[in-house]
């Protein structure tokens, strides 16, 4: 005899959409690279060394900041950097 | 259940259609009804789903009202429940429950008020992590990136002692009166003890609570983050025995945690952690105005208090949550 017992989805049934990440560009020479500050402290202090380090070597370099790193970034901040820039760096120090 | 990741680790109950709708009895909302967007991953949630997961964590039916309002109350953007998940900040969302409602479905507001033994107490927090991880995606080790946690992230809830105190309760405080239902959210660490045996008069009392609230989530921290203080009813005695009203007690409670910045600058007494120098010479409050909430509650017995040190607060933060508990 079975004993089957059916059970009802917890979930939200939603099958997370699978994203491969995009082409990693082999060089930034003649890109625009995004420095995005995630207003945690110190972050700053990490973004202007990578800032300094790469236009040196000749890097666009854009600068974003989000208003709090509690929440996600805004969409139309989102979308400034997608459209501004052909890779983007979001780091953080603490 | 547990390898498809839909539990918190501990036994839970077979959802059963039969078990799901006897749960939708509790309430008066129809089960399509959509009562949020869960975070973090903001998904529309209808009421069966909730009773699915309230179900899964061991509520009554009476329960469902309470645990859908507090799904309510933290799937705002005010609450900010997606930052709530993600910090690496040992905090999770503390609900205390005022109204006839908590007597009616037999929560505890007495002995281990904070801790476990009571349904209802144990099981409408975990129905409510149960929805974030299940509907909303945000389980530990995802979206939850706390360093440590704490076990209040199981679940934590509980109801206030509001009939023997002669002080406003918390929703009242918060604007509401003591007829309603009313859930507020909170983002909370675990509790944390004050023990004061000798104090009698509230005058010496006012001032171990204040000392350990000063150290709360850390000394160098003012203004940016609130606590949420659990007044013992032996506590609570010294104050309302001596006339004190509660306005009183927060109004000389915060005079006595002015901070003097400079023993809080970064360097001060050998450690590098504090403000910056550029906030030398000031007196700041350790909290903001409104920032110290206060809950009545615990054993008839017992010279303790309890201090639930909080979060960033406000628009950068989470600001506490209350809501109308609708039947």
């Amino acid at each position: 005899m079975t004993n089957t017992k059916v059970l009802l989805d917890p979930t939200s049934e939603n099958a997370p959409a699978e994203r491969s990440l995009s082409k990693r560009p082999e060089t930034l020479i003649a890109l625009t690279v995004g420095l995005l500050d995630i207003s945690k402290g110190r972050g700053d202090i990490f973004l202007n060394r990578l800032e300094e380090k790469l236009t040196d070597t000749g890097i666009k370099v854009l600068r974003f900041k989000k208003p709090t790193f509690t929440k996600p970034a805004p969409v139309d901040l989102r979308h400034e950097i997608a459209s501004k820039c052909d890779a983007v760096i979001e780091a953080l120090a603490d | 259940m547990f390898e498809r990741s839909w539990t918190d680790g501990l036994p839970v109950v077979p959802p059963t259609a039969e078990r799901v709708r006897k749960m939708l009895g509790g309430t008066s909302r129809s089960a399509d009804e959509i009562v949020v967007s869960v975070p973090p991953n903001l998904i529309e949630c209808n009421v069966e789903k909730i009773a699915i997961n309230a179900v899964m964590a061991g509520c009554k039916p009476e329960f469902l009202p309470v645990v859908i309002s507090a799904l309510e109350t933290i799937c705002t953007e005010e609450f900010n429940m997606h930052g709530v998940l993600a910090t690496t900040m040992s905090v999770g969302p503390v609900f205390v429950v005022n109204g006839p409602i908590a007597r009616d479905i037999g929560m505890n507001s007495g002995i281990n008020v904070l801790g476990h033994g009571n349904r209802a107490n144990s099981t409408i927090g975990r129905a409510v992590q149960l929805v974030i991880n299940n509907v909303g995606g945000g389980g530990p080790g995802g979206v939850d990136r706390s360093t440590l946690g704490h076990m209040g992230k199981q679940g934590f809830c509980f109801s206030e002692n509001e009939l023997s105190s002669p002080w406003p309760s918390l929703a009242e405080n918060r604007g509401y009166n003591s007829s309603q239902n009313v859930i507020t959210a909170f983002t909370g660490e675990g509790p944390r003890l004050v023990m004061d045996q000798k104090s009698r008069t509230p005058e010496s009392l006012i001032r171990t609570l204040a000392e350990h609230l000063i150290s709360t989530v850390s000394s160098s921290v003012v203004v940016g983050m609130d606590a949420m203080l659990v007044l013992s009813p032996e506590h609570s005695a010294r104050f309302h025995e001596a006339g004190w009203s509660k306005d009183r007690f927060l109004e000389e409670i915060t005079g006595m945690m002015m901070i003097d910045t400079d023993n809080i600058i970064a360097g001060s007494g050998g450690i590098e952690e504090g403000l910056p120098a550029e906030l030398k010479g000031m007196s700041l409050p350790k909290f903001r105005p409104g920032g110290l909430l206060l809950a009545q509650a615990g054993g008839p017995a017992g010279l303790f208090s309890a201090i639930i040190g909080g979060w960033l607060n406000g628009p950068s933060g989470s600001e506490p949550t209350s809501k109308e508990i609708l039947l």
